[in-house]
């Protein structure tokens, strides 16, 4: 079966429009990617039929609401192969599951045992264990990045120690791109009975994933990546290790019995899941899901493959030279995130002339700051893909950076 | 306006100048600001003498516009009283808010120059930033005196 992008195209009626007099070209997918009508849809009809509060209501459309939140989390239990949807935890998104787990499972910890992260982190799988090292006394070591942007895995027997106690990276490096390696992550944790987390922020845009096969302890992600909407991530976990944890956040909703002295805690997921959880964005979440699973044909990925194939190639013919790709320079083993920097141009500059060609981009740190001083650069100019870009939106990328490099130079 | 038309020839060949872009072997004060939200980075160097500015120099870890507005004030200080400084980027500020230029003959009118940046009030920062860090530098080398 062939992949017809400009029918996939037209479920999303926001790449009709044009900016600055231009069509559209966006190719900011790994900062929030676009979302599609039966999504829109979905959450709508749930908004405008079932709208109330969860739990605990004794009224026709409490039932439906908790209902269609409680459905929503087995959809995403079945999209990451969960061995029971009771493992899945909402969260408002990666930042917030990952301070979950910090805080957590952080409280069981004792000064001088290690966490293991990477040079290829974004902010937000750094800075909470930063807190934890100041709360808590761990000790935060680091896997270093190789000069094509992926992880230094040869490292692994140098850094992880006897004291690990998790080892916390990325799926696919939001900067460069580079798809980890998670089986070899996995099994330098088991051989010092270390804990796995995912960030699996950039990496479940691109279809299912299989948590149970990864072999991993903890995963997250986040809705507005893919094709969900704002306001909703996920938290994945064992359920024996969820069992475990303390709860992170107190309130309403993650509690069996409260009295003045004491509380006793819901089971997981709920004893997670403190105050009025996003409802309508699980619907979104759920619905996304169900739609990711039926796009992410073998002929979709090879269609993607192909664009960023095209694009890696054509940024290697602008400019004599002038661009350096930040990350692998092939397609092997990495995702259409690609980033890159412009010798003698800054990346703010290249997005803004990129804008006045409706070619959406990012530039800058990419909140990866000690990766942007492992490359010694400022920043970099990022494009990133998904299924429903097109040719059109990588001839528009290569024409406005050649219009932009004549201007700018 | 098309955010193609804010980098006019002005702008671009005051970038590519470079005035001022090498730093004071021995100024009377340094100063570098961040822009946290692009991560420009500003160090500036100046030296006064007798309520004046004699030299500046600069270096620029950011944006076309920010190495623009760096030049223009390294070109423009020299010679200028140091209280007027404040006043510049007064100008430069009410330019890119309220879209006021200055009049012609007033000490730092040359500001005007980046008018089309009005637009794009995500960049007004960059081109701000060598005008604080100038009136910083100023500060500290006089209050030394
Ligand atoms: C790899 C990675 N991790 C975490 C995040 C944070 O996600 P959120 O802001 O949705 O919490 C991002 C978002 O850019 C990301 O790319």
């Amino acid at each position: 079966m062939s992949f017809d992008v400009e029918a996939l195209r037209r479920q999303f009626p926001i790449l009709d429009r044009t900016v600055h007099g231009k069509p559209l070209h966006y190719l900011d997918n790994s900062a929030t990617s676009q979302i599609p009508n039966t999504v829109l849809d979905a959450v709508e009809r749930h908004e405008i039929a079932h709208r109330a509060n969860v739990l605990r209501g004794i009224h026709y459309l409490a039932e439906a609401a908790t209902e269609a939140y409680e459905n929503a989390r087995k959809d995403v239990a079945l999209f990451i192969n969960a061995a029971d949807s009771s493992e899945v935890v909402f969260t408002s998104g990666t930042t917030s599951a990952i301070n979950l787990v910090a805080h957590s499972f952080g409280q069981g910890l004792k000064p001088g045992d290690e966490i293991v992260i990477s040079m290829l982190e974004h902010h937000s799988n750094i800075v909470p264990w930063q807190l934890l090292r100041q709360r808590s006394g761990i000790v935060l070591k680091v896997i270093p990045a190789t000069d094509d942007g992926r992880m230094d895995l040869d490292k692994l027997p140098d850094i992880v120690t006897e004291k690990c106690r998790m080892i916390a990276v990325t799926h696919v490096s939001n900067v460069t791109g580079a798809d980890t390696d998670i089986h070899r992550i996995v099994e330098a944790a088991r051989a010092v009975d270390a804990k796995v987390l995912i960030d699996g922020a950039q990496r479940v845009p691109h279809g299912p994933v299989d948590v149970q096969n990864l072999g991993v302890d903890f995963y997250t992600f986040s809705g507005h990546k893919m094709y969900a909407p704002n306001g909703i991530g996920v938290l994945w976990a064992r359920r024996e290790l969820l069992d475990d944890l303390p709860p992170f956040m107190g309130g309403g909703e993650m509690i069996r019995t409260v009295t003045m002295e004491d509380t006793i805690f819901a089971e997981p997921p709920h004893k997670f899941e403190a105050g009025t959880p996003p409802i309508a964005q699980a619907v979104g979440l759920a619905a996304a899901t169900r739609w990711l699973s039926e796009t992410d044909t073998p002929e979709a990925i090879l269609h993607v493959a192909k664009l960023a194939e095209r694009t890696l190639s054509g940024l290697a013919e602008i400019a004599d030279g002038r661009i350096r790709i930040i990350g692998p320079q092939g397609t092997q083993s990495r995702l259409p995130v690609i980033s890159f920097t412009v010798d003698g141009i800054h990346p703010h500059d290249v997005c803004q002339i990129l804008d006045s060609y409706g070619v959406a981009l990012r530039g800058g740190h990419h909140c990866a700051q000690p990766l942007m001083d492992f490359f010694d650069v400022t920043g970099t100019t990022r494009a990133s893909l998904t299924f429903y870009n097109n040719q059109a939106d990588v001839d528009a990328l290569l024409e406005g950076l050649a219009a932009a490099i004549k201007k700018l130079t | 306006m098309n955010s193609n038309d804010m980098y006019q020839d002005e702008i671009v060949a005051l970038a590519k100048s470079k005035t001022g872009a090498e730093r004071l072997e021995n100024p009377d004060a340094t100063v570098t600001l961040d822009n946290p939200l692009c991560g420009d980075r500003v160090t500036l160097d100046v030296t006064v003498s007798g309520g004046k500015i004699t030299a500046v120099g600069h270096r620029v870890r950011g944006c076309m516009l920010c190495e623009a507005a760096s030049a223009l004030v390294a070109r423009d200080a020299i010679g200028t009283d140091t209280s007027a400084v404040s006043g510049g980027r007064d100008k430069l500020e009410a330019l890119l808010k309220s879209g006021t230029l200055p009049s012609e003959d007033d000490a730092w009118s040359t500001v005007s120059a980046f008018g089309p940046v009005a637009e794009f009030k995500s960049r007004h920062e960059c081109v701000l930033l060598p005008f604080e860090a100038l009136g910083k530098a100023i500060e500290e080398a006089e209050s030394k005196i």
